[in-house]
């Protein structure tokens, strides 16, 4: 009987192991691990017994060892009596701050010039496609050489810095602006923004409440504007402006006194910002593209003004597709920035480099610049998937 | 064999320009981590025997220092530490010219070395006990004495006339070099301020410097004349007369080598003795027939001599070098001294038997 045919025919197929897939399947997945295990460990040991052999000296310990050497930017307290350790973290400091600050120019110039490419304004539309179709199809590397060496060698001396208002010097040491100096009591002001920004988040949850049970609007960003600066503002007036400004003044080489942003930094900065904000304004206007216009003609039939309709209907469904593409670009930029070696930012890849060339350690400092540049990628990118999925659209 | 794949990926890499720095600098690194992860365990034969296998000598220079090693403007490699590759090469091959050079910035040269992607690094290196020991590299001995120095542009800086004055200065400076380490000595202790604008490469440090990003370059003394030559202005720029440092230079070699390390120790030796005994490149041939046993014996033309044999070379090794490249003096006065732009004068690189540091053990 057929009923019975079918079990013997999957009893004949049991024979072999050999054609089952699902074994077959293990069998081979097995196979490559051990494969890379063997691989891995005969690397290890060939790595150790070469290093051994060639009379080279290897391990982590050399960290400890006095640098001997200065970095030009250090965010934390660094001289030549300090450690390879404290020299490296001074690398990946720098090199922290020199992608967080590009990610958020490059995202805020990256959304103006998207949107600027689908605006009406024939001049807007055309500037900002020129600006994306040159950024784009330049390498960065470029882009850093025209900041750095076009530019700087244009500025003047710092004898014969460029003065600009509010006490601010500009010239081929970088940019120098007057630090702001606390003086006695002032730390109510920071207490009274803090404040203020407690105050604006809960006004804010209160006039969407409102809006959502009576439909009527509250102007919540003036009243978070003025709580913002107006609580610090009157808390300085409390205690009678105990603020003064350290001014930058010139002396034998360069200026003295102030705050310092050195043109390496700056063309870095900006060059990463511009490369990439060129990317991320595609992303944005494939976004917005991507968003069918029947919602935009919705949100004028039901009497949004276009820049309402931009703001509450079109960009929170166009950022559902730029989320994903944005985070790569994020990470492109973070590893772009180990091109500061062109121009001697001490990133954590220059850093590195030196002290590599200082203490010939070669594999572990290679080996910390993965696990860095690694792990930075692995938490934006866990980071954007986070906001993604944060982001993805409910379905009620 | 893996070793030579990975040399094509360095060289390849140097024509590449697109993000050409950090893959350089990466692979740099990378290179010599996975020379040594992939090199095979067994041993190898040994330098000279590879060197003699090849046909030519592979030699790590600079990326371009005027008077040591540079390009001229045929193309050709030139300077002291060119020569003494050549010089190398004429006593394997008796032929100067069977060497291939191979341009390393200061980051580059242990890790290429190391990774035996050169066979030996003639490259205004200094001797430390640091490279000495624990990075298993081989020192041959010092082929020039040279100390640290600093230059300023004396037109922009009118006043200026000792290193210290420069406190609170701007100092451009190469990394990976002990002048970067001098330099955080010196300043600490003398107690001055300075912010360092560091680079990778010579080339970027003379631009930076030429452009003003800096107030002072600081570079081993011969250094900064050949630099002071390329720079736009080459007059208004002065060197400080202080020396901050020890710098003796010279050639290094792979440690574990004993063989290749003689080899390259004694050409340097048969360099200066020849220049001892007046042996110059004009006069070699005849010098051959000279009956002082002493000449003899370091030409190889006494009878039944070993000692070019027991070296692992020929016996007319040094009649070899001397023809490729001349004496040392010669050598010295050719790319360095007054026979070239940078017009150095001999001061502690003379003989010891003219005042100076330049001494050979004896050749018996």
């Amino acid at each position: 009987m057929a009923t019975q045919d079918i079990p013997q025919d999957v009893g004949g197929g049991r024979a072999s192991l050999f054609y089952d897939p699902k074994v077959r399947g293990i069998f081979f997945q097995v196979l490559v691990i051990v494969a890379l295990v063997a691989f891995v460990y005969w690397i290890i040991g060939n790595t150790v017994e070469n290093l051994k052999r060639a009379n080279i000296a290897s391990g982590f310990a050399f960290l400890n060892g006095r640098a001997g050497f200065d970095v030009s930017d250090t965010l934390i307290a660094f001289d030549s009596d300090s450690t390879y350790r404290r020299a490296l973290l001074v690398g990946f400091i720098n090199t922290l701050v020199v992608a967080a600050a590009g990610i958020v120019t490059a995202s805020i110039l990256g959304f103006l010039i998207g949107i600027g490419r689908l605006s009406h304004n024939w001049l807007i539309r055309k500037i900002c496609t020129v600006y994306v179709e040159l950024f784009r199809n330049i390498p960065p590397l470029l882009v850093i050489f025209f900041w750095y060496f076009g530019v700087l060698s244009v500025l003047p001396l710092p004898k014969e810095s460029i003065e600009l208002p509010f006490g601010s010097f500009l010239n081929s040491r970088g940019f120098y602006f007057p630090k702001l100096v606390w003086g006695d009591g002032s730390m109510l002001v920071p207490v009274a923004l803090l404040l203020g920004l407690a105050m604006s988040w809960f006004v804010a949850r209160r006039a969407k409440q409102r809006q959502m049970a009576t439909g009527a609007t509250f102007p919540v960003f003036w009243t978070s504007l003025a709580l913002i600066v107006g609580l610090p503002f009157l808390a300085l007036v409390a205690t009678g402006f105990p603020l003064s400004f350290d001014f930058p003044q010139k002396s034998t080489f360069n200026l003295t006194g102030g705050l310092q942003i050195k043109p390496e930094f700056l063309s870095l900065y900006l060059a990463l910002s511009f490369y990439t904000a060129a990317f991320i304004a595609e992303i944005v206007r494939a976004g917005i593209r991507g968003v069918s216009s029947g919602q935009s003609e919705a949100s004028a039939a039901l009497g949004l003004r276009s820049a309402q309709a931009l703001r509450l209907v079109v960009v929170p469904q166009a950022l559902r597709i730029v989320i994903p593409p944005l985070t790569s670009q994020f990470l492109n930029l973070t590893k772009n920035s180990s091109l500061a070696i062109a121009i001697g930012y001490p990133d954590l890849v220059a850093v590195g480099g030196t002290v590599l060339n200082q203490t010939g350690q070669a594999i572990e400092i290679v080996v910390i610049w993965m696990v860095v540049y690694l792990g930075l990628s692995l938490i934006t990118s866990a980071f954007m998937n986070w906001f993604n999925a944060k982001m993805a659209l409910v379905e009620r | 064999m893996l070793s030579s794949h990975i040399k094509k990926t360095g060289n390849s890499l140097e024509k590449t320009e697109k993000g050409s720095w950090v893959m350089k600098y990466i692979i740099s690194g990378i290179l010599g981590a996975a020379a040594l992860g992939l090199m095979a365990t067994a041993a190898s034969a040994g330098t000279l025997e590879d060197v003699k296998a090849k046909g030519f000598l592979q030699c790590g220079v600079s990326t371009g220092l005027a008077g040591f090693s540079a390009p001229n403007d045929k193309g050709d490699w030139q300077g002291l530490d060119v020569d003494f590759c050549r010089a190398v090469a004429a006593a394997i091959f008796g032929d100067g010219t069977k060497v291939k050079f191979t341009p390393l910035s200061a980051k580059e040269r242990f890790t290429a070395l190391q990774s035996g992607e050169i066979d030996m690094l003639s490259r205004n290196t200094t001797w430390t006990i640091n490279r000495d020991t624990a990075l298993g590299l081989n020192f041959v001995g010092v082929t020039y004495y040279d100390g640290q120095g600093f230059m300023i542009n004396a037109k922009k800086l009118p006043g200026v006339n000792s290193a210290l004055q420069l406190s609170g200065a701007a100092v451009c400076v190469q990394t990976g070099t002990t002048t970067e380490l001098n330099l955080a000595d010196y300043f600490k202790a003398n107690k001055m301020e300075y912010s360092p604008v560091v680079f990778e490469k010579l080339e970027e440090v003379d631009a930076a410097y030429d452009a003003g990003r800096c107030d002072v370059y600081t570079t081993d003394q011969s250094g900064l004349y050949g630099i002071r030559l390329k720079l736009s202005s080459p007059d208004d720029h002065v060197v400080l007369p202080e020396i901050i440092s020890k710098e003796p230079l010279g050639p290094a070699v792979r440690q574990g080598d004993d063989k290749w390390y003689h080899i390259v120790k004694w050409v340097y030796f048969g360099l200066l003795t020849a220049e001892e005994l007046g042996i110059t490149q004009a006069n070699v041939e005849e010098m051959k027939a000279s009956g002082n046993p002493e000449i003899k014996r370091v030409l190889g033309t006494e009878a039944d001599t070993k000692i070019g044999t027991d070296l692992g070379l020929g016996n007319d090794w040094v009649v070899n070098i001397v023809k490729a490249v001349g004496n040392y003096g010669e050598v010295f006065e050719r790319n360095v001294g007054q026979g070239s732009p940078l017009k150095i004068a001999r001061g502690i690189n003379a003989l010891w038997t003219k005042g100076g540091l330049q001494y050979a053990p004896p050749i018996r």
